[in-house]
């Protein structure tokens, strides 16, 4: 029986596998179930409502805003990092679904992590000898507020000093369970952030070795800067002198 | 109230009402024109002593009120005699919550906020938050700007240095360091006074350029200035880098080697003293910084002395920098040409103060509606910024200042995170002194050179 050849644009024909690539490439990451929000809805030109507004931009409606998930190519380096990253994660055995979303956004990169690979993904990336990530420069708590889903975001900026190269690593995490595992094994430095992250956010990073205040009272109630906190008006010390706290003042925005 | 609610009575079983109070043996009293006077007096001292010292392990509380600790910095301190076993750092004495109420200003507000943070180097806190908004925006400072910026950004640097001198020394004892060093520095506030308005605090550097260009003469007073400089620096020199006693105290101590810099994340000079040239205006140029001839000091010592050295090293190469700014320099706009960005007010000197132009106001107020309109727009919602999140670092004169800036899309940051040097190194404290004395955890301070604003925020 003779080898049954492909039809040119026919069924199994390349033309119809394109689609997908023509390589199977096994690490790449998976693409997210739903995308990361980042931002709230807005409504109306200056979040007023119920004024006689007769100009129409009341009506006006503008989603949040979600970070695009980035195509290939990323452009810059990022690709030659993006392989080498991700043959170095394979390499550790990390799966390629750690990685949930890539964005690229004003010439850096970000990568979306899932929280239960961070410490091994920090690990290989500060070990590999092809990526060398030696500083961890920060790490940041952010909040974006009450509506939005996974509020609490937690940032980490890495630095590699052998290429000069600075990429960011978020975890997005439900307030409802807000934990992260701590980095502090991987970078000592990060033990001073992860606590201001969760003295001003209450992120738990769990694994920490001593996970207690550092800027705000050991005994304050509540995470100053959450969406919900609000700024000043918090009785202090000052007996009888309660100011508006501004955001309750008037404002255009 | 019954006499068993006093916890006092509780406690000790003394009668505290009115009619007990004289019925305490202990304290003599006597009468005075200012009311009674007791006088409490026993306790043997040598009993005293051998309760504190049962073993030689002693807990200390230095700080935060010291004058040796840099600002409102509190060390606890667990000593075996003079040497240090264990030292624990902390803060937060002086958080003000600016992270926070940047939340709640405009973009163009956050300049005065940040500037508050470090003190000692305003200027590079508004270049790093305004460089990340610039970012944010995608927009481009003109020429002038940028050169001008880092002229303002050289001259703070030489002021941080010299009060790195002036305090430092000061805590180990030096106080002619102290005056010298504020002297110096004093020159420095004087030509920054005369060239943004403000010795300190100065929101000079605005999301998009400047707040207005310099005056006519400036060029003079910044070469009479660099004159100057070129006369005092040599005398610290003279004064203290061939000095035995500056030399022994700083020599050895504070010791932080490269491995040790980047698992505790510090940079600046402490991480350029172990070795690495890893000076942000030379690995990552920014603002035209890559224009400049200037070396990046290091030094293979890791210790006090070489972040003396290099500190005194880096003043010379930021009068360096200021001379080539001086002849780079060519007239030009100091702000972005997008009316929606920069303050629409010409800013102008009059009769009672500065203020915006009289040509502005009689513009806005008198010819055009819309003018009016899109000034009151600008000062009062400000521009919008489009979304997303930038991490935008420069080097402040204690290392990797980054600025984390994320938007929503309104007029307002929806999160400003500031990743401060101080705050960072701080961290290496314990690293750089536990198993020394007592008195070298002093320099290890001092080489440190934390600013509390910064670190608490």
């Amino acid at each position: 029986m003779p080898e049954e050849k492909p039809e040119p644009g026919g069924e199994q024909s390349s033309a119809e596998r394109a689609e997908t690539g023509l390589e199977p490439r096994g690490s790449e990451p998976a693409q997210p179930a739903e995308p990361v929000v980042a931002g709230r809805e807005r409504k109306g030109m200056f979040g007023v409502s119920g004024t006689g507004d007769t100009s129409g931009y009341g009506g006006l409606r503008l989603p949040a805003y979600s970070p695009p998930p980035a195509e290939r190519p990323y452009g810059g380096w990022f690709d030659d990092f993006a392989d080498e990253f991700y043959a170095a994660m394979s390499d550790n055995g990390i799966p390629a679904e750690a990685i949930q979303q890539v964005t690229v956004d004003r010439g850096e990169i970000t990568f979306y992590v899932d929280r239960e690979h961070l410490v091994a993904i920090c690990r290989t990336l500060r070990n590999d000898a092809g990526l060398r990530f030696e500083l961890c420069s920060s790490v940041s708590g952010v909040d974006y507020g009450e509506d939005v889903p996974q509020r609490l975001h937690s940032v980490y900026h890495l630095t590699s000093l052998t290429y000069r190269r600075r990429i960011r690593l978020e975890v997005t995490l439900d307030i409802e369970d807000a934990h992260v595992p701590s980095i502090v094994d991987v970078y000592p430095t990060a033990d001073w952030h992860e606590r201001e992250a969760y003295d001003m956010f209450g992120i738990v990073y769990d694994g920490h070795p001593a996970l207690t205040r550092i800027l705000m009272p050991d005994d304050w109630d509540g995470f100053p800067q959450r969406k919900d906190y609000p700024l000043g008006g918090i009785p202090v010390e000052y007996k009888g002198a309660e100011i508006p706290p501004p955001d309750t003042r008037r404002s255009y925005s | 109230m019954t006499t068993s609610d006093r916890i006092a009575e509780k406690s000790t079983g003394t009668d505290t009402t009115p009619e007990g109070s004289d019925s305490a043996p202990y304290a003599e009293s006597r009468e005075t024109t200012e009311g009674r006077v007791y006088m409490v007096s026993g306790g043997d001292w040598d009993d005293v002593l051998s309760d504190a010292t049962h073993d030689e392990r002693m807990v200390i509380n230095m700080g935060p009120q010291h004058p040796s600790t840099h600002g409102v910095l509190r060390l606890v301190l667990e000593m075996e005699g003079e040497t240090v076993t264990q030292l624990r750092s902390v803060i937060g004495y002086l958080h003000t919550g600016i992270e926070k109420n940047c939340e709640y200003r405009t973009w163009t507000q956050g300049v005065t906020f940040v500037t508050r943070m470090d003190y000692l180097a305003p200027l590079s806190n508004e270049m790093g938050y305004c460089l990340a908004v610039e970012k944010l925006l995608g927009v481009e400072v003109p020429r002038r700007a940028q050169l001008l910026r880092v002229l303002l950004l050289e001259i703070n640097r030489i002021a941080s240095h010299f009060v790195y001198i002036a305090t430092g020394g000061m805590e180990l004892g030096a106080t002619t360091a102290m005056t010298l060093g504020f002297r110096e520095r004093e020159e420095v506030l004087h030509l920054l006074e005369y060239l943004t308005g403000l010795r300190m605090n100065h929101a000079f550097i605005r999301p998009g350029g400047l707040a207005q260009d310099m005056p006519d003469d400036f060029e003079e007073v910044v070469t009479e200035f660099c004159k100057v400089m070129d006369e005092r620096l040599p005398l610290y020199d003279k004064m203290f880098t061939g000095q035995p006693i500056w030399r022994n105290r700083l020599k050895g101590v504070g010791y932080l080697p490269v491995d040790a810099c980047l698992a505790l994340g510090v940079t600046g000079p402490v991480l350029r003293s172990a070795g690495i040239p890893w000076d942000l205006r030379k690995v990552e140029p920014y603002s035209c910084y890559d224009e400049f001839e200037f070396d990046v000091p290091t030094s293979n010592e890791a210790d006090c002395w070489a972040r003396y050295l290099l500190r005194v090293e880096e003043m010379h190469q930021s009068l360096r920098i200021i001379r080539q700014v001086l002849k780079k320099l060519e007239p030009g706009p100091v702000m972005v040409e997008d009316k929606k960005i920069a303050w629409p007010a010409q800013l102008s000197i009059s009769s009672d103060g500065m203020g915006n132009s009289l040509e502005h106001v009689r513009k806005i107020m008198g010819q055009s509606m819309e003018s009016l309109i899109h000034h009151f727009k600008l000062v009062t919602e400000g521009f919008s910024v489009p979304p997303g999140q930038v991490y935008v670092p420069v080097e402040s004169p204690r290392g990797e200042l980054g600025y984390h800036l994320v938007s929503d899309g309104g007029t307002r940051p929806m999160r400003v995170h500031v990743r401060e040097p101080s705050f960072v190194n701080l961290q290496a404290m314990p690293a750089m002194s536990e198993g020394g004395l007592v008195a070298d955890v002093i320099a290890a301070i001092a080489s440190i050179d934390p600013v509390m604003g910064g670190v608490d925020r």
